[in-house]
């Protein structure tokens, strides 16, 4: 049997797959990236070690922010072709439109057959991405998943700035208005999801299935807000967070002279 | 360029800030140019020119000027350098592409100004580019708003000609155009004291017709599946061209070609066979903005073509030269000036069919759409050329960038998953 290692290094979390020669998950691990990639590609070198999978020996491509700093990987794809293939593998179908909300990107991905066909990634800014999720739930003294759970039972208010700062500041005024913590909650959620669905239309009148991968596709809030607001179903799975790396390890696949 | 500190010091410039400028600009060079592998040896010549850029340039002007002739800076593609060099005047780009002279611009214009304006009125206030110093008069033209009223800042400082470019491209604007030509080349003669004849009009068009040929025989070059010359060079040349003496600019890119040509009989290429080929269409990339180029081109891409000012709108269409009076010349210029498709007209349909033209012609695998933030024309007209792209079937990447390298990691992903998207 010949074994497949992906690893994605995000801005967040680092995430590492490794797949057998039928597609099959054996082995998924998550930390988190910390300070030095470098370290964190070590800490999982020793953790693929111990479950019996040589970094050295198999196949491994690196992939996310951080993939130019995994020293034992044979090569490094970009996390846009690696969520794009991993939805695929996860999610099926010919035709398939990915929403990645990662870390510091939100990426939108147009997938046929399997390969990325076109893609819509965020500018500079951090609105709608995990990291815009993070530094509110900080701010509310919440957990992210705990925010977005939250959320469902709030409503009617609303954080109009797209600026994480300012908008940062805008949840401080809600909370000394003394404004509902859900209601903050349902305001954070609500901005994001806008925000992903409008960078969602410049891909519209694509057709096929609509997923949702990366580190909010566990909360079931964010997939039914993102559903109602485009309009059509999102999926999502748990295994969503590493679309990138199980794309990272399908991209190992095409690597010769390792496995035999 | 330590030669130079007395000129610059004559100019009345700012030394100080100047000099960091002067510390940076080799080291950028060499990282971006010079690590380049099997270079044409033609392009030794552009190499001396950038790495004196500030000095060697500027002092030919200098004594042009001392022997009576007067210096124009332009900003665009449209301003005919014919006309100038008829009155025995010189042309000088004025275009600033760095990061450097924005912070100056940005303290006397609105921070959504595109970079290319807040470039070069920065260059001109703060006193740090010796062009801006030299140029006896400006001229601008109407393509944008933002260019519109940075003359009327600039004008404070320097004499300005503004000459009014039509919108749209019907007879009766082609016909504007080169009244506004010839009002232009009587400022010009009233400027330098000098008549435009016939006879000097003619000169000067089949001068800058040779110089538009040599420009265009080299990205004939670049059409071939051997790419003898990266992108990075030739958008080298192209930013030169903008300031070097129109003869000498011939003469040496023919001699380039000579030597491109014979790379493509040799079948030596620059880039390993299967490198993905990208045409990039948008905004100019003025000196020595290098960005996108040199993370494509280290992204296992290559730049084939630019559909830019820096690049085939430059050249593209000769002037007719057998006009024989000043009427008959001024209506072949503003013919042949009015064929350039810029995004400041609407329509545009003209700039699609380039690019889809040149999308066949230079063989691409997919094209790069990048435009200077802020450049509201460039942008909206983007999804007109990214819709009638993919309606080709020609896969396309947008860009929104500046001249500042905070971006440069996100804009790396990007291309590199477009020149994996492309196989």
């Amino acid at each position: 049997m010949n074994y497949y290692i992906g690893i994605d290094i995000g801005s967040t979390c680092a995430k590492t797959v490794v797949l057998d020669e039928n597609k099959t998950l054996l082995l998924h691990l998550v930390q988190p990236t910390g300070w030095s990639s470098v370290d964190t590609a070590l800490a999982i070198q020793r953790e693929l070690r111990e479950a019996g999978f040589d970094p050295e020996q198999l196949p491994c491509v690196a992939t996310g922010y951080g993939r130019i700093s995994v020293p034992f990987a044979d090569k490094t794809v970009t996390e846009i072709t690696c969520h794009g293939r991993g939805a695929a593998l996860l999610h099926g179908g010919e035709e398939l439109t990915v929403i990645d909300i990662g870390g510091q990107d939100t990426k939108i991905i147009r997938v046929e057959g399997g390969m990325v066909k076109d893609f819509v990634m965020n500018d500079k800014c951090s609105a709608g991405t995990g990291r815009f999720l993070e530094v509110m739930a900080n701010t509310l003294a919440l957990r992210p998943d705990a925010l977005c759970d939250l959320a469902r039972r709030g409503g009617g208010t609303s954080i109009s700035s797209m600026c994480t700062v300012f908008a940062e500041s805008e949840v401080i005024s809600l909370i000394g208005r003394g404004e509902k913590k859900e209601n903050i909650a349902y305001a954070v959620v609500d901005s994001i999801v806008k925000k992903v669905a409008s960078q969602a239309r410049r891909l519209e009148g694509s057709p096929g299935r609509v997923c949702l991968t990366g580190g909010l596709c566990s909360c079931a809030y964010v997939r039914d807000a993102l559903s109602i607001e485009l309009r059509t179903e999102v999926a999502a799975c748990p295994e969503g967070r590493y679309a990138g790396a199980l794309g990272a390890a399908l991209s190992a696949f095409s690597i010769r002279g390792k496995n035999v | 360029m330590s030669d130079y500190v007395q000129m610059w010091k004559d100019l009345g410039m700012d030394l100080e800030t100047h000099d960091n400028l002067c510390q940076v600009l080799p080291t950028a060079f060499g990282d971006v140019y010079l690590s380049q592998e099997n270079r044409p040896e033609g392009m030794n010549f552009w190499d001396f020119v950038v790495s004196e850029i500030h000095g060697i340039r500027p002092s030919e002007l200098l004594e042009a000027q001392k022997k009576g002739q007067k210096v124009f800076g332009t900003f665009c593609v449209y301003v005919p350098d014919e006309v100038v060099i008829a009155a025995n005047g010189i042309v000088t780009g004025l275009c600033g592409g760095s990061q450097f002279w924005v912070p100056g611009g940005e303290k006397v214009l609105p921070k959504s100004t595109c970079p290319l304006i807040k470039a070069s009125v920065g260059a001109r206030l703060d006193r740090t580019c010796p062009f801006f110093r030299i140029a006896d008069m400006y001229v601008g033209e109407t393509t944008c708003d933002g260019k519109k009223k940075a003359w009327e800042i600039l004008g404070e400082d320097v004499p300005m000609y503004i000459m009014d470019l039509p919108q749209m491209k019907r007879e009766k604007d082609i016909q504007k155009w080169a009244e506004e030509i010839a009002a232009f080349a009587r400022k010009v003669e009233e400027f330098t004291g000098n008549a435009i004849t016939p006879e000097t009009l003619g000169a000067a068009i089949h001068t800058i017709n040779e110089k538009r040929k040599a420009l265009a025989r080299m990205y004939e070059a670049r059409k071939s599946k051997v790419l003898p010359i990266s992108g990075k060079d030739a958008l080298l040349v192209m930013q030169i061209a903008f300031f070097d003496d129109p003869v000498r600019c011939a003469q040496m890119t023919n001699k380039l070609c000579d030597e491109l040509e014979q790379r493509i009989q040799d079948g030596v290429s620059v880039f390993p066979a299967g490198t993905k080929r990208i045409l990039l269409t948008g905004t100019p990339l003025a000196i020595p903005n290098w960005k996108l180029h040199h993370i494509i081109e280290t992204s296992g891409a290559a730049v084939v073509c630019e559909e830019m000012c820096t690049g085939t709108r430059y050249f593209e269409n000769l002037v007719d030269e057998s006009q024989t009076t000043l009427e008959g010349q001024f209506m072949a210029l503003a013919q042949r000036y009015m064929k350039t498709n810029c995004a400041c007209f609407t329509p545009n349909t003209g700039r699609i069919d380039d690019i889809l033209r040149m999308a066949k012609e230079y063989q691409v695998d997919g094209v790069i759409d990048v435009n200077l933030k802020f450049c509201c024309l460039y942008d909206t007209e983007g999804y007109t050329v990214e819709k009638a792209l993919k309606e080709a079937g020609i896969p396309v990447l947008g860009i929104e960038t500046d001249y500042t390298d905070t971006d440069a990691e996100q804009l790396r992903t990007r291309v590199e998953a477009f020149v994996e998207m492309l196989g």
